[in-house]
């Protein structure tokens, strides 16, 4: 760690493409990124859930975030993957557009949000800014807790 | 002295002492004068009184102790077993679990110390005629001041029990010497054991061995210094059975000689005698033989077999073979794809296949624990119930040593626990009704247990009024479970099944016993977590039977995999009764049900991909409509056809939990890595029949 990094607080996100915008996850939420492969529908679950695949020898739910926001679905493209994101020792694949890179964000880049609203705004929790984009930075502890109370 | 690292087995032992002091007791109580169960409940209670004193749990001791004495008394014939001292004694055995929950739970005993249980004991020793007490400080004279006088004699140290002298007096009638040695090996001797061994081996020969200390087993073990004694049977000289010994290379001396039985032994064993001479008779009879099964099992030194494993290892080792067993079944489909490998390839796989199936079986075996250690509490349960609920009656177990899965086992207490309570309090009538109506005073409780292919089903069953249908239909209108009309189309097995609904019970009056309301959906739920599922038969008047059926395993079954409209599914190979392939114009239709008649049984059709929710994707090749591939799946006598596209062949297959956050509708109970690494999911078929 640069002596820079130590000064501010910076985090690593993963930036991801939905459309034309981009979204931005914390990275330690993240335990893997695979490509997409076929995926096993659940019959009568919740409607945002894609089904389950196996990764390596475990069964994993996937679900879909555009479905979770209510935008409408899209082919899946050579550049979509399936996100694996893991919390206090479950795992949940999220499958999205495009993966893009990585970036690292200082405190100062990214501007907190009040959560208001009640479609994907409302797991936005900050914006942040990275070389004159705007990214929008997931609330995946408060995604993941809302899915639980669902269950 | 640390102690800690003997805790465990201290348990583990005290808690077989207790059960078989339960289980003996139970039986003394059916016939008071069995001398065979008072020895035993002596001998348990006297290692029961050991162990606590060695572990230092004093307020244990002294409880085993009085007990132990009672029965001491009860042995000699001084004392006679009446109900209130069986009563007695059970609250002993909780108390005495009491002490051991403690332990478990703290490593101490606790503070309790169950006084009035100590008193009642003591009460039930003074009925007890004087007699005995001048009699034992008699006894212990003689022993005590020759310690020491001749070193070399250790035997002299030894206290004879009172059966062991009958049997000496009975050889000396006979006209055969007793003679007590002491051995010693010399101290350069690498396999002392084994040089025991000989010597008991060659004594055998020559007589008979009453007592041996240490205990033949111990001596097994090489628990011993370099010198043992042993009390001889034998119609040899002194001289010969010394030679005999010394024989023996590496054994430094036998000091032997004519063993004096203590003379207040020969009087107080005399005049028993005079009093019930055959009851003493059959006692010495038994005490011979089973000094002959202990002796006999020195002659082959068996080494203790069995481990002891965490059940953790063998949830790793488990998981382990799963995963072989997913790589086996990817291999195989690779096999598949490219046939032209030739045979040696295939003959790999066959064999492959086969190693890995085997392997399975093995290590579930090795999981399988016998019902037994579940079951064998539920006959003192039932006796406390018959008490407590002023009913008379009876369990009567059988298949006890059908063996399940270690998870399953562990969860299957507290279910079955609850149904046989249920039997007991709800099932069985109340003994003056059963009077009245002609049925034998003594209820029947039943519990039976037997393999039936995968499955394992036990039974719970009673002789009692059975359910009252109206009764139920009634309450659960009253509750407002269901519409009065709802009650009025309801079949009679639809309305018994209302039983398991949350929060349902029929008791009129709610007991400590049952019926609190949380009983047989808990029950039910249980079971199905398991996998198994729970059912009803009852008959108004005659009983009631619930059956529980239980998957022999957890993680591994054989399953047929299907295929319906696009989409891959396993179903279970043991609910499945046959395949069948029917036309469309076999479809009749009941209620606008759709069923077939097979062999003259009506069978409900299910179509799998409604129910599954499967669109009618891309329209498939076979559009050929002239029959259809129906899979007639059973849950204990019902039948229903699942409707399936295609058959694509039977396969092991791993169960996989689908994960947290994604609902699972009931009909799925869990998922399977395929061969090619995709993933399919299992058919519950219980719940669609």
């Amino acid at each position: 760690m640069d002596s820079n990094a130590v000064m501010t607080d910076t985090k690593q996100y993963i930036i991801l493409r939905f459309d034309a915008e981009q979204y931005g996850i914390d990275i330690t939420y993240i335990d893997n990124i695979v490509r997409l492969q076929p995926i096993t529908r659940v019959p009568h679950t919740q409607p945002y859930f894609l089904g389950v695949i196996n990764l390596r020898g475990e069964i994993i739910p996937v679900m879909s975030l555009r479905r979770k926001f209510e935008l409408e679905d899209k082919e899946n493209t050579p550049a979509s993957r399936i996100l694996i994101i893991k919390t206090e020792g479950n795992k949940i694949g999220i499958l999205v557009d495009e993966v893009r890179e990585v970036v690292t964000l200082t405190e100062e880049d990214t501007e907190k949000l009040g959560s208001d609203t009640n479609d994907m705004k409302a797991y936005i929790m900050a914006v942040g800014k990275y070389n004159d984009t705007l990214i929008s930075i997931l609330n995946i502890g408060g995604l993941i807790a809302d899915i639980d109370n669902e269950y | 002295m640390d102690l800690s690292q003997y805790l465990e087995i201290f348990i583990d032992e005290t808690k077989e002492h207790l059960q078989n002091l339960n289980d003996q007791v139970l039986i003394l109580e059916a016939e008071p004068e069995n001398i065979d169960t008072v020895n035993e409940i002596f001998r348990a209670a006297h290692s029961l009184k050991g162990m606590a004193g060695t572990m230092g749990f004093k307020r244990m001791q002294r409880l085993t102790h009085d007990m132990e004495n009672v029965f001491s008394e009860i042995r000699n014939g001084k004392l006679n077993v009446n109900a209130d001292m069986v009563d007695i004694v059970f609250k002993c055995l909780d108390a005495i679990e009491g002490y051991l929950n403690n332990i478990i739970e703290t490593s101490d005993e606790g503070t309790e110390d169950n006084e009035e249980l100590i008193t009642l004991l003591n009460d039930a020793l003074n009925g007890v005629s004087e007699e005995p007490k001048q009699e034992k400080p008699k006894q212990e004279q003689p022993q005590t001041p020759v310690a020491g006088s001749e070193d070399r004699k250790k035997y002299k140290q030894i206290a004879i029990a009172d059966f062991e002298k009958n049997a000496m007096l009975e050889a000396k009638e006979k006209g055969m010497h007793v003679y007590a040695t002491t051995v010693y090996i010399q101290e350069s001797c690498l396999l002392k054991a084994a040089r025991a061994f000989l010597v008991f081996k060659s004594v055998e020969s020559n007589g008979e061995i009453i007592k041996s200390v240490p205990s033949v087993q111990d001596i097994e073990d090489e628990r011993f210094e370099f010198d043992f004694s042993m009390f001889i049977i034998s119609e040899k000289t002194l001289e010969e059975v010394k030679k005999c010994i010394e024989n023996v290379s590496e054994i430094e001396e036998a000091v032997i000689e004519e063993y004096e039985i203590p003379n207040e032994a020969i009087d107080s064993t005399a005049k028993s005698e005079e009093k019930e001479e055959t009851a003493t008779e059959a006692k010495t009879e038994k005490n011979d033989d089973s000094k002959k099964k202990t002796v006999s099992k020195g002659s082959k030194p068996v080494v203790n077999r069995s481990v002891r494993v965490d059940i953790e290892k063998l949830d790793d080792l488990m998981n382990l073979v799963s995963e072989l067993i997913i790589a086996k079944n990817g291999l195989v489909s690779v096999g598949g794809v490219n046939s032209g490998q030739g045979q040696v390839f295939n003959e790999q796989i066959e064999y492959l296949e086969r190693v890995t199936t085997n392997l399975h079986e093995s290590v579930m075996k090795v999981r399988m624990v016998p019902i037994e250690s579940v079951v064998n509490r539920f006959p003192r349960m039932i006796r406390d119930l018959s008490k407590k609920l002023n009913k008379e009656m009876e369990l009567i177990m059988t298949g006890e040593d059908t063996e399940l899965d270690r998870t399953v086992i562990d969860e299957i207490g507290d279910p079955l626990m609850h149904m046989l309570r249920n039997a007991a309090d709800h099932g069985l009538e109340s003994t003056i009704d059963r009077l009245k109506i002609g049925k034998p005073k003594v209820g029947t409780i039943r519990l039976d247990a037997y393999q039936d292919g995968n499955n394992v089903t036990i039974e719970v069953s009673d002789d009692g009024a059975g359910v009252d249908v109206e009764k139920i239909k009634r309450k659960a209108v009253e509750k407002g479970q269901i519409s009065p009309e709802q009650a009025e189309y309801m079949t009679d097995k639809e309305a018994v099944d209302l039983l398991f609904m949350p929060a349902f019970s029929t008791a009129e009056k709610i007991s400590d016993i049952s019926g609190r309301g949380v009983g047989l959906d808990v029950v039910k739920n249980k079971i199905e977590g398991l996998g198994g599922d729970v059912e009803v038969q009852t008959k108004l008047g005659e009983g009631t039977t619930f059956i529980v059926r239980l998957p022999l395993t957890l993680a591994i079954i054989q399953a047929l995999m299907v295929k319906v409209k696009s989409e891959m599914y396993a179903i279970p190979l043991n609910s499945i009764v046959t395949l069948e392939e029917i036309l469309p114009e076999d479809i009749k239709y009941v209620h606008t049900k759709e069923v077939i008649n097979l062999r003259g049984q009506v069978i409900p059709l299910v179509r799998l991909d409604e129910i599954l929710d499967i669109e009618a994707c891309e329209e498939e090749e076979e559009e050929d409509n002239d029959s259809i591939v129906v899979v007639i799946v059973k849950k204990g006598d019902k039948q229903a056809g699942l409707v399936i596209d295609k058959l694509l062949g039977q396969q092991e297959i791993v169960i996989k939990p689908l994960g947290k956050y994604i609902r699972v509708p009931k009909m799925i109970s869990g998922a399977t890595i395929l061969g090619n690494g995709e993933v399919a999911l299992i058919i519950d078929s219980n719940t669609l029949v």
